[in-house]
């Protein structure tokens, strides 16, 4: 089994520099092709970066039904991995944000934050990211230990649907694309939810842990 | 005139694409000489820029109420463009308007009028044409310096002779079903209609638009012929115009009946009066990356127009 395994390391380090590319994309077109970027460069490296925080919150959230339905345990040793970064291009996405659209102005992006629905939902979930993002460590699950460490990333339940929310309240009109991501959304989290309640019957493994 | 419709036949088809490349800068270049030499104006910027080589129109007149700021790039002002019939994507439209049948074309002019009229576009591009180079703002905070082409709105408006009943007037805009695949879904209540007081509407600075840059519009920004109002929101502006109606009543316009919440009649551009999920106190100069300017009490048409809203709530008609 362990040795069955021993392409995990190169592939987590596979994963780690694919998950850099769209960052990079970004950083190369800004500083050398910013016809790339189209009219709105700011609107559209900041859509850019939601997009992949969302997307990598997904890949997060799918690591589990794929493992169980595909018997891939090993995924599950890139989750970690995947959960951070979607932290960290959530952070970037707020950085072009409070750079390009309020040029580093605190009182405007507080007032921001108060003001307008989308954003103020956008905010939480970043905030809400924080102390998954911080237990990442195999020292803080101890720490915390795993019952607590679970009970406390089941905020990812809440942080989900908010992501999903803050770009559904962003659209001026069109609400197609928020509500594709919604649907898988939906899957991931319904799956679970399932799977629990399955599992207290006993005729189905109970979803993993970790 | 012969127009040609933009995507028919592209010159990539016929010229390899360095020939026809180089070809077109000798052309302009001898063409900006030809004009300099004559005594002309023509601003470098624009004998350089690169546009889709569409129909030039000719006999076209300065403006006192042109800015001279800086024109915004041809490729952004076509490849930006709200315009939901074909798209909510800023793309879709370049990407999917060239299919717009724009003739023939046909524009009604009825309603409270004594002489309603329908007018051929051939027609319409025999007013006398000038060029306006305006500031245009769009509700989600973003504007353009665009070099439009065009004749004042009362010109029009004075041939089918308004009745006193007239107190706005009502522009609708074309559906064509099998060329515009937004209209197939219930983004917006189709047709896209528009509105405006009649004063505003008479007012110099309101035009139709029949070109861009020196050449007939491209479709993605209402061709063959659009409204243009500098000291409003974008979307008063509506594309592609098949009807205009003088009416007694205050129209209800698309974004209105879509969300009356956010979107007002009026929509005045308003530096005071956000947009309930944003700030309209900036806005961000295409194409650049920082939105560090400053917004103008009716988008810096002030001086113009503000009379027309003397005495009133520009809080409460937003
Ligand atoms: C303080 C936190 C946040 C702020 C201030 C913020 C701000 C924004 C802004 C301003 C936009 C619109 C960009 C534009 O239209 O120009 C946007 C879009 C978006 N944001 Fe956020 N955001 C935050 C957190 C998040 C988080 C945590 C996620 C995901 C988990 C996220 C996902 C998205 C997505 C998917 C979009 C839409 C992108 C698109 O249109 O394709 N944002 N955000």
């Amino acid at each position: 089994m362990r040795d069955s395994q021993s392409f995990v390391p190169a592939l987590k380090a596979l994963v780690f520099v694919l998950a850099l590319v769209p960052l990079a994309r970004l950083a190369v077109a800004l500083a050398f092709f910013p016809d790339w970027l189209g009219a709105n460069p700011a609107e559209f490296i900041t859509r850019s970066l939601g997009d992949w925080t969302l997307r990598f919150l997904l890949a997060t959230l799918a690591v589990t039904p794929l493992r169980v339905l595909t018997g891939w345990h090993w995924l599950l040793r890139l989750r970690r991995m995947l959960g951070l970064y979607a932290f960290f291009y959530g952070v970037v996405h707020l950085s072009s944000y409070v750079a390009f659209d309020q040029l580093f102005s605190v009182p405007e992006i507080l007032r921001d934050i108060a003001k307008r629905p989308f954003i103020t939902v956008g905010f939480t979930t970043l905030v809400l990211m924080i102390p998954l993002a911080a237990t990442s460590t195999n020292a803080m699950v101890r720490r915390l230990g795993a019952k607590r460490w679970l009970a406390l990333h089941r905020l990812v339940y809440v942080i989900g649907p908010l992501a999903v929310l803050h770009f559904w309240w962003m659209v001026k009109r069109d609400v197609t694309q928020p509500a594709i991501y919604g649907l898988i959304l939906a899957l991931l989290l319904g799956y679970r939810v399932l799977a629990r309640r399955r599992g207290r019957r006993g005729s189905v493994p109970a979803p993993a842990t970790r | 005139m012969i127009i040609k419709r933009p995507h028919d036949i592209q010159p990539s088809e016929i010229t390899p694409r360095g020939v026809y490349e180089g070809r077109r800068r000798f052309m302009k270049l001898a063409a900006a000489a030809s004009v300099l030499g004559a005594g002309g104006v023509l601003e470098p910027a624009r004998a350089q820029e690169k546009t889709l080589g569409l129909p030039k129109l000719g006999n076209v007149a300065k403006s006192r109420f042109s800015t001279a700021e800086p024109l915004t790039a041809y490729k952004h002002i076509t490849r930006y463009n709200n315009y939901y019939e074909f798209g909510t994507d800023k793309d879709d439209p370049a990407e999917y308007a060239g299919r717009l049948k724009v003739r023939p074309w046909t524009l009604a002019v009825e309603g409270e009028v004594a002489k309603p009229r329908t007018f051929g576009i051939e027609e319409l591009l025999k007013f006398p044409l000038e060029e306006r180079i305006y500031r245009l703002r769009c509700v989600e905070a973003w504007s353009m310096v665009i070099p439009w082409i065009g004749f004042e709105f009362n010109r029009l408006a004075k041939l089918v002779e308004p009745t006193s009943k007239a107190k706005f007037v009502e522009f609708v805009t074309a559906v064509q079903p099998d060329t515009m695949p937004g209209v197939h879904l219930p983004v917006l209540d189709w047709p896209y209609v528009e509105g405006l007081r009649i004063d505003e509407a008479m007012h110099p600075l309101t035009i139709l638009a029949v070109g861009l840059y020196g050449e007939v519009l491209p479709n993605q920004n209402g061709a063959p012929l659009r409204l243009v109002v500098p000291w409003k929101y974008g979307f008063k502006s509506g594309k592609s115009l098949a009807r205009i109606r003088f009416v007694g009543e205050q129209p209800k316009t698309a974004w209105e009946k879509a969300n009356s919440h956010e979107y007002g009649f009026y929509s005045n551009v308003n530096p005071n009066v956000d947009h309930p999920r944003w700030s309209q106190k900036r806005e961000r100069r295409i194409p650049d990356l920082f939105a560090r300017r400053e917004t103008l009490m009716f988008n810096g048409y002030g001086e113009q127009v503000a009379s027309l809203y003397a005495g009133m709530d520009l809080k409460k008609f937003f």
